[in-house]
């Protein structure tokens, strides 16, 4: 820009800083999973005492498929959990409704185990400190990793992602709504202004 | 946190009252959401570390004006389980026994700024009362031969994981139909969740009109219990003997008293409830009461659960200050 105009209408700045729409289908996702899958067998050099678990809701069915992605890699499958960290979070006493809570299904011991996180997106970090609370609540794992399909940036906490399908750097008051098939038909990563349908992430 | 995940269902999701009052006020909708979450709650009591910080700073008082030890104990536990700080205060030790008015109690116990009053009470609308009087959020923990709804809401919950079910059940209920607020509390509850109930007992231990709740009545247990899916035992308290309800235990365990031949008339896979204490060879033989049918342990087990689920859902909903 060289500044011609006195002022650019009201977007300019946004779209310097983000992006906007689909920044995600169905095949760059499956191959997104598929390098993080990959991602996760070179840095443990395998699958043992791995264990992969999911943050509701989204974070389920893609605990889910990357963990179907690593037994069609590696032939033996490991285990896979889920974490509902509504218990954990750090607003129950400032949010008027306290949200639906729903199980949390861990089919092994973590004492021991290397277990990586899987949720959507990663935004203020709250969500995976609550997770870490819940998780270390049931045992003690040998370490604990971070997945997440999207980073979008804005973190609050001390928090980083050790495997990231996609970094898009986004306004504080845009959305990024995670579509996957289990639960709502279609794969997709869009990103909606403020206002948008979906308040989720 | 950012994420609003919470809002997602709507108002449906939520208590429409901060206070638990009885079964009577609650949709099927409410009681469905409680039994749910309560689902939830059921594995932490199962982990070695069986705590969660979700009413972490939050004060409850138990209030028990009688005596009362599953109950209470149940209620104490569900609040250390998640993290808050409870107390307890029971009428003999306290300044009732002084001449304190239930009104001045609930004053100085609302000074001390708790969340939460748990409150057992003579008087059928003792909770009802407090509701009215306190900012905290009061749960009924059984007023008179009122209602007791944390029992019926844990009855309810052990049939549905034994049963995977509620409507259409063929439940029976055995005993004092006229002390009894755990009766009331699950007839509301089993009617609004579509079971078949009849009542069984004594005559003198049948209260009149009880038919308008819901349920058939029956003075015949050999009939009454011919299928049934669940047998609810009620206790028979020996102090009312004297009173002239029935004329001996002895003739009241052979007429009302579940015994093996009376469970082999029930379904195959009746289970058979109690809300305890139990008077064995009174109200139950004994092998019934720790045979195979028998789901009395669980039902303490779930009571937990589902004490841990009301307290959850009382403090996130509700706007509503109307009594349930």
């Amino acid at each position: 820009m060289t500044g011609t105009g006195p002022k650019k209408p009201t977007g300019e700045q946004v779209s310097r800083t983000s992006v906007s729409g689909t920044i995600m289908d169905e095949p760059t996702m499956d191959r997104t999973l598929t390098r993080i899958a990959h991602e996760i067998l070179e840095k443990h050099k395998g699958i043992e005492k791995l264990a992969l678990v999911g943050i509701r809701s989204r974070g389920v069915p893609l605990a889910r498929r990357l963990g179907g992605k690593i037994q069609s890699i590696e032939g033996t499958g490991i285990p896979v959990g889920i974490l509902d960290i509504n218990l954990y979070r750090d607003d129950l006493t400032a949010i008027s409704e306290h949200p639906v809570l729903r199980k949390t299904e861990i089919p092994f011991k973590v004492d021991g185990m290397k277990i990586v996180l899987v949720d959507d997106v990663l935004f203020t970090g709250r969500t995976i400190r609550a997770a870490l609370d819940a998780l270390i609540d049931l045992g003690r794992p040998r370490l604990i990793q971070l997945c997440v399909l999207i980073d979008r940036g804005h973190r609050e906490l001390p928090i980083r992602a050790d495997y990231v399908g996609k970094n898009v750097p986004t306004a504080l008051d845009q959305q990024v709504k995670v579509s996957l098939k289990e639960s709502d038909g279609r794969d997709a990563v869009e990103i909606v202004p403020a206002g948008g349908r979906d308040a989720a992430s | 946190m950012t994420r609003s995940k919470s809002s997602r269902r709507g108002a449906e999701m939520q208590l429409h009252s901060r206070h638990l009052l009885g079964i009577e006020g609650l949709t099927p909708e409410e009681i469905n959401l409680i039994l749910d979450t309560a689902d939830s709650f059921a594995e932490i009591s199962q982990r070695e570390i069986k705590k969660v910080p979700t009413l972490r700073g939050q004060t409850v008082i138990n209030l028990f004006f009688e005596p009362s030890t599953r109950t209470r104990t149940s209620f104490e536990i569900a609040e250390k389980r998640l993290s808050a700080d409870s107390l307890n205060f029971s009428a003999g030790t306290s300044s009732v026994v002084k001449g304190e008015t239930l009104l001045d109690t609930a004053r100085n116990l609302e000074a001390m700024n708790p969340d939460f009053i748990v409150m057992r009470h003579a008087m059928p609308g003792a909770p009802h009362f407090l509701s009215r009087v306190c900012r905290s959020s009061i749960v009924n923990a059984g007023d008179g031969a009122h209602e007791h709804p944390t029992q019926a809401l844990l009855d309810a919950y052990t049939i549905r994981q034994k049963k995977g079910r509620i409507a259409g059940l063929k439940v029976v209920i055995v005993g004092d139909i006229l002390h009894s607020r755990v009766v009331r509390s699950n007839l509301f509850l089993l009617a609004k969740l579509g079971a078949d109930v009849t009542v069984v007992g004594p005559a003198t231990l049948m209260p009149p009109g009880i038919e308008r709740l819901g349920a058939r009545v029956s003075y015949d247990l050999d009939a009454a219990v011919e299928g049934a899916d669940v047998v609810m035992m009620l206790r028979i308290q020996l102090e009312r003997q004297g009173k002239g309800y029935f004329p001996s235990v002895r003739e009241y365990f052979s007429l009302f008293g579940l015994t093996e031949q009376r469970v082999k008339r029930a379904a195959s896979d009746v289970i058979i409830m109690h809300p305890g204490p139990i008077n064995r060879g009174v109200e139950i033989a004994s092998s019934v009461a720790d045979g195979p049918y028998s789901v009395i342990l669980n039902q303490v087990t779930n009571g937990i659960a589902v004490r841990m689920a009301v307290l959850y859902l009382l403090a996130g909903g509700g706007a509503s200050e109307e009594a349930a």
